[in-house]
């Protein structure tokens, strides 16, 4: 295969004056993601970047790799060829007669020329190198509506590029176009896809993850990390938080009613989250919520949970239904980890009927008698932080 | 912190006698026992010398001793070897329900074969006895399978009895033991129980993990449940595992060496162990039966109502203490254990359940540590349970 991989890219060449900072971000992204396992040159040029691969054996995995950086379009494994018609030509037939000719195909040549100084017009290079290709085989037939087979042709000043494979990319925006945000992960399946959302609009993100030992087991934790991993290989290394959190359940359940426990939990868990995103520099928060779903997903509930504070709290998830979440976790990788069954140990936390309407005057009163600043600072003293990246 | 490991039932540290038999033959004897040459021939002695080592140990001849990679493949072995080799004439299976999942799913495969299974009940010990087992038994039953010792109670069964009385009514079928949570625990003598298949694992007697052996009484015929080469009677073909198989040997003998005294010692260690329980969590549920004739020294269940016993092992588990809420090949399952469910325990019981099984190692100084932890964290988890 062609060691030379062209990559076009979608939204970010319509950002005006930010345009080149959002190619360099691209650029850095790509760079990273190949890391030194797939080491080449990447340089941008005309509205597209090119990576020349140093072996061609490598095409394959960095072709998978590029598919999971945010921002691309399509990655196209493409040969670089003189600026002559005779150049052009010789190198599509050389390419398609590398495809399987074995039974009659339908094709097209799609010629752009960015070039003008370049003698045919496009549609002169589609019709002379689609006359060539149908000289050199008789099995093809050119069908300009649905062809199997699409030849690339783009002719630019210091060169022409053709290709035949387009790999489509995940588009999005550059990961770290977009500042930085704190994603509260959790071992299920909804926040490892709403963390994808996120990184999809180039957000980078932290994470935090809430433990309970001994009501969360090591391995639920494991889980954690291994969810964490996979993010890792969309959006770059992943500062996990890991907070220590059963001492504050301990003290919900002594002190406070059980119908809202859930809800207390969750305004907790709100609270260290802020204060830890401003710590990171993170400017909102992410969560996999989605409303109605359960029984503490009502906007009642939501809007009691997060009277805690005024960061932005983004709910990518929130107009979804579960099958579409499920069938995002699939594409995503995320999830066969998540549906693991070292389910958290704390249902003896869970009542049997948390509240569904709790009242902001109702829910205050309840946490009157705690503490509630000294056990949130102490759950963010002992927060331990691990970095997880792609290829832990 | 403390360092605890209770869990022997599950699996057991390898002593360091067997440590560095099992370090020479990896080192040194690398032979195929197969080859000609002297190489293989020094392996070949060498796995023999360990035949007559595990021989010994169940008190049977060298030649009657087919090495497996573990108990789950001897009880494979015995259960569906001896049932295809049978299935013209007789296709019933009697079994227990509290039996091992390696057993009760190669009786699950012979059912999609066409066998017909009984899954006998247990009474309130975990025990089956001679006439429930005679109660199923049938003019085609082709094979008994039970366990000696329950692995998550250690309840013993009386085999022996067992296999007298079906052999009285009807000498054709034959018995299977599986014997992994019995040898190092209770005596063993092949010569003295008519039975005709026993299962053993290294790994539960200090010995390697990937290694254990089927017993099988002269004349009974079984069929190989793999193709290969004539390793092994061409029961189990396949090179054999030559450091496992040596590390067995050497685990099995020393094992059998001082059995009696050891087996007294884990015993008193095991009532010692619940008195330290009882005495901290007056209302802590001993499962095990009470009656020292029917049960195995090592293994003590005790249940804590109302608490999870998931909770209770990660709690311990932060102390130093290593213990386990039932079987460790089901317990990552959801749902309680069929042991359990088979004696017949209420949800919350069966749910808050520990297994604690102690080996040849285990110490006065472990029992208290542990008696102590599991006081602590019990009382501490049930008030916060019970608010």
């Amino acid at each position: 295969m062609e060691p030379l991989l062209l990559i076009r890219y979608g939204e970010i060449g319509l950002k005006g004056k930010n345009r080149h900072l959002f190619e360099e971000q691209l650029a850095r992204n790509v760079r990273a993601a190949l890391g030194d396992a797939w080491p080449g040159r990447v340089w941008r040029a005309y509205g597209r970047l090119f990576v020349q691969l140093e072996d061609p054996a490598h095409v394959p995995a960095a072709l998978e790799r590029l598919q999971r950086v945010f921002g691309i379009v399509a990655v196209s494994p493409a040969r670089p060829v003189a600026l002559t018609i005779e150049a052009i030509g010789d190198a599509a037939v050389e390419m398609v007669s590398a495809q399987d000719l074995s039974r009659p195909r339908t094709f097209r040549v799609q010629a752009r020329r960015p070039n003008k100084k370049f003698p045919l017009t496009s549609q002169e290079i589609n019709e002379r190198i689609g006359g060539r290709l149908l000289r050199a085989f008789p099995q093809l037939k050119v069908d300009l509506t649905n062809p199997e087979l699409v030849v690339s042709v783009e002719v630019r000043e210091q060169g022409a590029y053709v290709y035949l494979d387009q790999v489509p990319g995940p588009g999005g925006l550059p990961v770290g176009v977009s500042s930085q945000a704190l994603l509260l992960l959790s071992g299920g399946i909804d926040s490892p896809v709403a963390g994808w959302m996120a990184l999809k609009r180039g957000i980078r993100l932290h994470a935090i993850h809430y433990h309970s030992p001994p009501f969360t087991s090591e391995r639920s934790l494991d889980k954690v990390k291994d969810l964490a991993r996979v993010l890792a290989q969309w959006g770059g290394p992943l500062p996990l938080h890991v907070v220590r959190f059963t001492e504050i359940q301990k003290e919900l359940r002594r002190q406070t009613p059980p119908a809202l426990m859930i809800t207390l939990m969750r305004r907790f868990m709100l609270r260290i989250a802020v204060q830890k995103a401003q710590e990171v520099g993170a400017l909102a928060l992410v969560t996999g919520e989605s409303v109605g779903q359960v029984a503490s997903q009502t906007l009642e509930n939501m809007a009691v949970i997060n009277a805690v504070t005024t960061m932005p709290i983004l709910r990518p998830l929130v107009g979804f239904d579960k099958q579409e979440i499920v069938e995002r976790a699939e594409a995503i990788g995320t999830y066969p980890i998540s549906i693991l069954p070292y389910e958290d140990c704390c249902t003896i936390f869970v009542p049997e009927h948390p509240a569904t309407r709790p009242q902001l005057a109702e829910v205050e009163a309840a946490e009157a008698p705690l503490d509630v600043e000294g056990l949130a600072q102490e759950a963010l003293a002992g927060i331990e932080t691990v970095t997880i990246t792609a290829d832990d | 912190m403390a360092d605890v490991y209770l869990d022997n039932a599950a699996t057991t540290p390898l002593v360091p006698s067997v440590l560095q038999c099992m370090t020479d033959a990896l080192a040194r004897v690398y032979g195929n026992p197969s080859s000609v040459h002297r190489k293989g021939l020094e392996a070949e002695r060498a796995v023999s010398g360990a035949r007559r080592q595990v021989a010994q140990a169940l008190g049977a001849e060298p030649g009657d001793v087919i090495f497996t990679s573990g108990g789950t493949e001897a009880n494979g072995l015995a259960i569906l070897g001896a049932a295809r080799a049978r299935q013209r004439r007789r296709r019933h299976i009697i079994t227990g329900k509290t039996e091992h999942s390696s057993v009760l799913n190669a009786c699950r495969l012979l059912e999609e074969e066409g066998f017909a299974v009984t899954y006998v009940p247990v009474d309130k010990n975990g025990r089956i006895t001679a006439a429930d087992v005679l109660a199923h038994l049938r003019d085609d039953t082709a094979l008994v399978s039970l366990m000696w010792v329950n692995n998550e109670l250690g309840t013993v069964h009386p085999v022996a009895d067992i296999a007298a009385a079906v052999k009285a009514r009807s000498p054709e079928t034959l018995v299977h033991v599986d014997g992994v949570q019995a040898l190092g625990k209770l005596p063993i003598n092949v010569k003295e129980l008519p039975i005709d298949l026993l299962s053993v694992s290294a790994h539960k007697i200090h010995g390697p993990k990937g290694v254990g052996a089927l017993w099988i009484r002269p004349g009974v015929r079984i069929v190989s449940l793999l193709g290969g080469g004539t390793q092994e009677r061409g029961l189990r073909p396949g090179t054999e595992n030559v450091p496992g198989i040596i590390g067995f040997g050497a685990a099995a003998e020393a094992a059998a060496a001082d059995l009696p005294q050891a087996a007294a010692r884990m015993a008193r260690l095991r009532e010692r162990l619940w008195e330290g329980i009882q005495a901290r969590v007056p209302w802590a549920v001993r499962n095990t039966p009470a009656d020292p004739d029917l049960c195995a020294p090592h293994i003590l269940n005790v249940s804590f109502p109302g608490l999870k016993g998931e909770v209770l092992v990660h709690s311990l588990a932060e102390a130093g203490i290593y213990v386990s809420t039932g079987s460790a090949c089901s317990s990552r399952r959801t749902g309680h254990s069929h042991v359990l469910t088979a004696l017949g325990l209420a949800d919350d019981v069966a749910g808050g359940a520990l297994r604690l099984s102690l080996s040849r190692l285990t110490t006065e100084e472990d029992v208290d540590t542990a008696a102590a932890h599991i006081g602590t964290v019990a009382v501490e988890l049930a008030e916060l349970v019970r608010g």
